[in-house]
């Protein structure tokens, strides 16, 4: 094998890079049991029990259904942006593969639009799970453009500052207490973070809880997809928590 | 370079010729590995001047990487990614990386290329190591104890692949604990303790006196130890 290891250093070009490490992260996550259950199982349960347990709940007129599925698809980019992707990159941290990623041509920042690119294509899948099992469900969503636009805008948003949180949270703390905190966050949003049960149900709490980016999101999901408003504050108030939030993680987050 | 009130590396000037191989020996705690990770960029010098293939390892970081490969003493791949899905992933972040089958092949790693990385033994892991620090056909290795923990036959291999990389221009600088593969195959040895220099020279020079290099290193290190 002589002459095999001449030197012929040098980085493949960045779009394959960010290719490459995006696939891998979406194989790895496909092949986790524990995230395979945050990102599908626990939305599908939240999804069909709301359903069933909604019809008794006084929604304003809109169909129960019609207020459930909008807010399990926000619990969905929930659980992908903050549960997975902390988890993930904190055991990331204890395996010394960032250190290891650190010393190859990768760049940071194109770790980041990995991250990003993996995040994206698996709420794309989520999506493919939960809207057709919320239209089977009865689900009449609103589909204009303004609707639809103002999801997406609004899941955009939403992963970009739970993201951010995630990444704050993963790069600060040790691997198993960004699971613990990363989970724990995961259930007090859920139950209490307006995701689900619109905010306007938390009495004199929810002039606090519609401000959390969990209700923020789940109101803005709400409002696009049952009224087809373009939830322009929520997406303004979600990007400044992902300012926020990236601005902190920029400060605090160690790489190994 | 301070860990705190600790001083890591104090003063320490070395320079490695392109295309040779380069021990770097000290006891525990010497400074060994910290040098390693200064070069490599992960750390930040406090004083002092650090070049590596003329680049500044921080703040030409990005210029660099490209160009060296490193062997991590532990860890550096995912639980759950299988060994040679592995490689090919780092090699995939490379221009023109070495065919990622036959170098698993030259490590003994064939038959575990489908293994999960937590169900690698640590020889095995060791072997993934320096298969990822080669694998991007770099202008120089830092390999942190390329050997340790491995059997005499993996280790015997893991020394031809050594030579085989100077023999193809590939500059590697090697941290180890074993006297015996520094003296097989360093063309230079610097000997640190305390995080500074205490010896440096050829291994034929450094036992001139008919001692070995062990207890030359002994003597060396006791010595700086002790005054």
């Amino acid at each position: 094998m002589s002459g095999t290891f001449a030197p012929r250093p040098g980085a493949a070009p960045l779009p394959a890079m960010v290719r490459a490490q995006a696939w891998m992260e979406i194989r790895l996550l496909l092949r986790n049991g524990e995230q395979l259950l945050l990102a599908l199982v626990i939305p599908l349960v939240v999804l069909v029990a709301g359903a069933a347990g909604a019809r008794a709940l006084d929604v304003g007129g809109a169909r129960p259904i019609d207020t459930v599925a909008p807010g399990v698809l926000a619990l969905a980019v929930m659980s992908t942006s903050l549960t997975s992707l902390a988890i993930a990159t904190g055991f990331e941290r204890r395996y010394g593969v960032l250190k290891r990623l650190g010393a190859s041509p990768l760049p940071r920042s194109g770790l980041l639009a990995a991250k990003v690119c993996a995040i994206l294509l698996v709420e794309l899948l989520q999506s493919a799970v939960i809207v057709p099992t919320g239209l089977a469900l009865g689900w009449r969503p609103d589909l204009s453009v303004a609707a639809v636009a103002g999801a997406a805008g609004v899941a955009a948003a939403g992963t970009a500052a739970f993201a951010a949180l995630g990444l704050l949270i993963a790069g600060t703390l040790r691997a198993e207490a960004t699971l613990a905190a990363a989970n724990l966050l995961f259930v007090l949003f859920m139950i209490g973070g307006g995701v689900v049960v619109p905010s306007r149900f938390y009495g004199d709490a929810g002039a606090l809880v519609e401000w959390l980016p969990s209700a923020l999101l789940g109101d803005g999901m709400r409002g696009a997809l049952v009224s087809g408003d373009l939830p322009w504050t929520a997406i303004g108030v979600l990007l400044a928590w992902a300012a926020a939030g990236t601005f902190a993680t920029m400060r605090t987050f160690k790489w190994e | 370079m301070r860990y705190g009130e600790v001083t890591a590396l104090d003063g320490l000037s070395l320079d490695v010729a392109q295309g040779t191989i380069t021990a770097v020996l000290g006891p525990n705690g010497a400074g060994k590995t910290t040098l390693l990770e200064t070069c490599e960029g992960y750390r930040t010098a406090q004083d002092g001047q650090v070049r590596v293939l003329a680049l500044d390892p921080r703040k030409q970081h990005r210029l660099l990487v490209p160009r060296i490969g490193v062997m991590l003493q532990d860890g550096g791949a995912w639980s759950g990614v299988r060994a040679e899905e592995m490689l090919r992933h780092i090699a995939a972040l490379h221009a023109h990386p070495v065919d990622a089958g036959p170098l698993l092949d030259r490590l003994g790693l064939a038959s575990c290329g489908r293994t999960p990385y937590r169900r690698l033994s640590g020889g095995e892991r060791q072997r993934l190591g320096l298969a990822m620090a080669l694998v991007g056909r770099p202008d120089l290795v830092f390999v942190d104890e390329p050997t340790a923990g491995l059997d005499p036959r993996a280790r015997r291999t893991t020394w031809e692949l050594l030579r085989e990389l100077r023999e193809d221009g590939v500059t590697v600088v090697l941290t180890t604990h074993y006297m015996d593969e520094a003296e097989q195959l360093a063309d230079q040895i610097f000997v640190i303790d305390h995080g500074r220099l205490v010896a440096s020279g050829p291994p034929a020079e450094l036992t001139a006196d008919g001692r070995s290099l062990e207890d030359v290193f002994l003597d060396l290190t006791a010595r700086e130890a002790g005054g």
